[in-house]
């Protein structure tokens, strides 16, 4: 066996192109999940609160999701969304965000005090605006720690669609692995890696400006 | 007898939490440690058990140090009470109570028996013995608190704020039901707290400590009310500290008059002419029925069609002067009514009595 | 739903070497060793940070470390360069994802005990290790069962997707169906996967229900 170096930039160098081409389809399928299930989970979790009764078997129904192996639900959704499309990995992805986030929005509201809530009414804020101007602000760092999870998680979940056709980054696994050639899987590893921290930082200083207030509680 | 022997506790970043202290807390008595928070008092406390080694000095425990026994032996030994009850949230009732026991190696039966006896002697429904602790009121936690302390019969009982988290009404109960409980038992306590009424309530002997970890003064209530060491003590003690003091007064310390009191058959007529604006009007047996005011008194009949104003009592022999004087404000008459054990009247307290007697055991100290 | 009566309606795919039945055991058996091992490493971890307070910078790294590590990237990277001769080299992934959700909740299960209740455990003069067997693991076990149950549920997950560097298990129907281009044998698989999730998943609740004692009240596990 000749000695193979661990990473050949004259690769990365060569097939730049494509990889930027990965690395954009990646952003896009973490992305979307991340941002439709923020959309979607704000609506629930205030379900979620007003309605206390919902909580629990919405969250029984997303820990039952969040448990499903994603490879399974990929191959699952194939004859839905079709082979190799962006759908097939981006629409479980949406549940997973949303196992995480339900509970965060329903924290974060939950993390309002309740002298706090109930001065606002006394002041005469209409239920909509006290929700907007005072309770929704005050569960921001709840809600983006959160969303720093769904995140993270999301954008190392979608290379696992490589392996029904459509992975971002995760194709670069494939092509090392069939080829026994280590620099694309490294190079996959560390983008991948190197994304979930940008991500990571920007939600961070997302916090940062939405609420000069408060620190992030918590990073795990 | 617990002997704090100069003492003093220093922290890693120089702060001194207690500061050569030295006292004892007499065996079957209740020593109070009270002063406002950052003086040391709890500091102090879990110095005896060891949660806490002292920097210099000794604390003894019958004569032995307890730096030199293990700790968690010398805890199975003494009874502690925190302010949140600390209940372990996973065990019932019943054996959150026995815990000490199940250490101590008792057999089931024996440990779930006594933790029985002791949930009903703190005045817990037994019914309770077989819930978790978050089914339990902040104050039936308390009690449950109590009673695990005691589980193994420890000669001594180390109480840390125990009844400060609970509203006031439950707090007097459980203030009650301890001395109750003393009476019978005749623990070793030491009672930390920063009320200074809980402190004069139930101290046999009362430490007032300052920032700092000073000792102020150690006394019995009614020296400490009449004789405050120092204008720490007496600012500490507050301004009601001369009706606090009436508590430690007994009864027979005040003069009683008897020609304020007429039974209910009297004429009216001989009683209109008197100097007195109120008269007490007793019942056949001697009991008070009310208030006459002489001036409203019609010019004939008997006192029984007389309208009476209310009237407060106080026991002579069991009742301090703080119930007579709170008697004296229950009538528009300003004077209280002292009774004897089966409630006949004594004799009337007036105010000017009771101010005479306050002078006379106050002894000339100013107040 | 033919496709499903196509993969589990035939015979062949009930016995022999590539049968439901041996790759299901492969799949538990792999699993269970995952998870054991991963145990073995976090639970005792994750007791004595909880407990001391100390090393509590390594449970957040590398709880941030297993959700942004690549599961696909990481076994094809870890095989590739131990070799294919055994099936060891893909226990390192595996253990290595699986001790993180365990790690954090055990770690925070304990940190979050109440610290009077821990005060009391030692005036009463209960010992280090009493005060850690009997107050603060029973009260923290909600979360200590639920980073197991994460824990549990990514090593199925993983184990699925390591069919594709040669491991035996369920994975290898997905896999395999995907290279002949046989959808039904994917799907099977796939369902199969689901199941074995599912199944877990209640056993884990069956678990928590037996014991955890009813006193203690539920805390939300660390994703």
């Amino acid at each position: 066996m000749r000695e193979e170096p661990l990473v050949r930039w004259d690769w990365i160098g060569r097939n730049w192109p494509s990889i930027q081409s990965l690395l954009e389809d990646h952003v896009v399928m973490s992305l979307v999940p991340i941002v439709v299930g923020l959309l979607v989970a704000l609506p629930l979790g205030l379900a979620c609160v007003r309605w206390r009764g919902i909580y629990q078997p919405t969250m029984s129904l997303m820990n039952v999701t969040y448990s499903l192996p994603s490879l399974a639900v990929f191959v699952m959704l194939i004859p839905v969304t079709g082979l190799a499309t962006r759908a097939t990995v981006i629409v479980p992805l949406v549940f997973y965000s949303l196992a995480v986030l339900i509970p965060a929005v329903v924290d974060g509201l939950g993390s309002v005090p309740d002298h706090v809530r109930q001065s606002a009414v006394a002041m005469g804020f209409t239920p909509l605006r006290r929700l907007l101007l005072v309770e929704l602000p005050i569960a921001v760092p709840v809600v983006l720690a959160g969303l720093r999870v769904a995140a993270v998680s999301s954008i190392s979940l979608v290379s696992v669609g490589a392996l029904v056709g459509r992975g971002g980054l995760g194709y670069l696994f494939i092509d090392g692995w069939q080829r026994q050639f280590y620099t694309p899987i490294i190079v996959g590893v560390v983008l991948v890696v190197l994304l979930a921290a940008i991500a990571d930082a920007l939600l961070v200083l997302a916090q940062r400006l939405l609420t000069p207030w408060s620190r992030a509680r918590g990073t795990a | 007898m617990i002997t704090f022997d100069e003492v003093t506790k220093r922290y890693a970043d120089g702060t001194v939490a207690v500061d050569r202290l030295t006292l004892e807390a007499p065996t079957g008595e209740i020593t109070v440690f009270v002063g406002p928070s950052g003086c040391g008092k709890t500091t102090s406390l879990r110095m005896i058990n060891r949660m806490i080694d002292p920097s210099e000095g000794r604390v003894l425990l019958d004569g032995v140090d307890v730096t030199t026994i293990d700790p968690p032996t010398l805890r199975r030994g003494i009874g502690y009470v925190i302010q949140q009850a600390g209940l372990f949230p996973h065990r019932k009732i019943v054996d959150n109570v026995a815990t000490v026991p199940y250490l101590l190696g008792w057999d089931k039966k024996k440990a779930r028996d006594r933790a029985m006896e002791l949930l009903e002697r703190v005045g817990l429904d037994l019914k309770l013995a077989g819930r978790y602790p978050f089914q339990l009121s902040g104050g039936q936690q308390q009690r449950v608190g109590v009673a695990r302390a005691l589980a193994a019969d420890p000669p001594v009982l180390l109480m840390d704020e125990p009844f400060s988290a609970v509203d006031p009404v439950v707090r007097t109960s459980l203030q009650e039901e301890l001395l109750r409980l003393q009476a019978e038992l005749n623990k070793t306590i030491v009672f930390v707290t920063h009320d200074i009424d809980e402190a004069v309530k139930l101290g046999d002997r009362v430490a007032v400590l300052r920032v700092g970890g000073h000792l102020a003064q150690l006394d019995d209530p009614a020296t400490l009310l009449s004789r405050p060491a120092d204008d720490f003590v007496r600012e500490f003690l507050g301004r009601d500290r001369g009706i606090r003091r009436l508590s430690f007064v007994s009864g027979h310390e005040v003069g009683l008059r008897a020609d304020l009191t007429v039974p209910v058959s009297t004429e009216t007529a001989g009683l209109r002419d008197t100097a007195e604006p109120w008269l007490a009007v007793l019942d056949e047996d001697g009991r008070p029925l009310g208030w006459a005011r002489t001036d409203d008194l019609p010019a004939s009949g008997t006192l029984a069609g007389v309208p009476l104003a209310p009237y407060g009592t106080f026991d002579r022999g069991r009742d301090s002067l703080r119930a007579a004087l709170d008697a004296t404000l229950l009538s528009p008459s300003g004077c209280a009514i002292a009774v004897d054990d089966a409630g006949r009247a004594e004799g009337v307290v007036t105010r000017e009595a009771l101010s005479e007697a306050l002078d006379r055991v106050a002894g000339g100290a100013h107040a | 739903m033919n496709w499903l009566v196509d993969f589990f309606g035939d015979p062949a795919n009930w016995s022999g070497p590539d049968g439901i039945p041996v790759r299901l055991t492969e799949h538990l058996q792999f699993s269970t060793v995952a998870l054991l091992l991963a145990m073995l490493v976090a639970l005792p971890l994750g007791l004595w940070i909880g407990h001391t307070g100390r090393g509590a910078l390594l449970v957040v790294l590398s709880a941030n470390a297993a959700r942004a590590l690549p599961t696909l990237g990481l076994l094809v990277l870890v095989v590739l360069l131990a070799g294919l001769s055994t099936d060891l080299p893909v226990l390192i992934p595996l253990v290595a994802l699986a001790v993180p959700p365990i790690l954090v909740n055990t770690y925070e299960g304990v940190r979050g005990v109440d610290p009077d209740l821990r005060d009391a455990a030692y005036g009463m003069g209960l010992r280090g290790g009493q005060v850690l067997g009997r107050v603060l693991v029973p009260v923290a076990l909600p979360l200590i069962l639920l980073g197991l149950r994460l824990a549990a549920i990514q090593v199925v997950a993983t184990a699925t997707v390591a069919a594709f560097v040669g491991l035996g298990g369920l994975g290898r129907y997905v896999v395999d169906g995907f290279a002949t281009n046989d959808y039904p044998r994917t799907l099977g698989g796939a369902v199969l996967v689901a199941l074995l999730a599912l199944l877990v998943q209640l056993v884990f609740v069956l678990i928590q229900r037996l014991l955890v004692s009813p006193g203690v009240r539920r805390r939300n596990a660390v994703r």
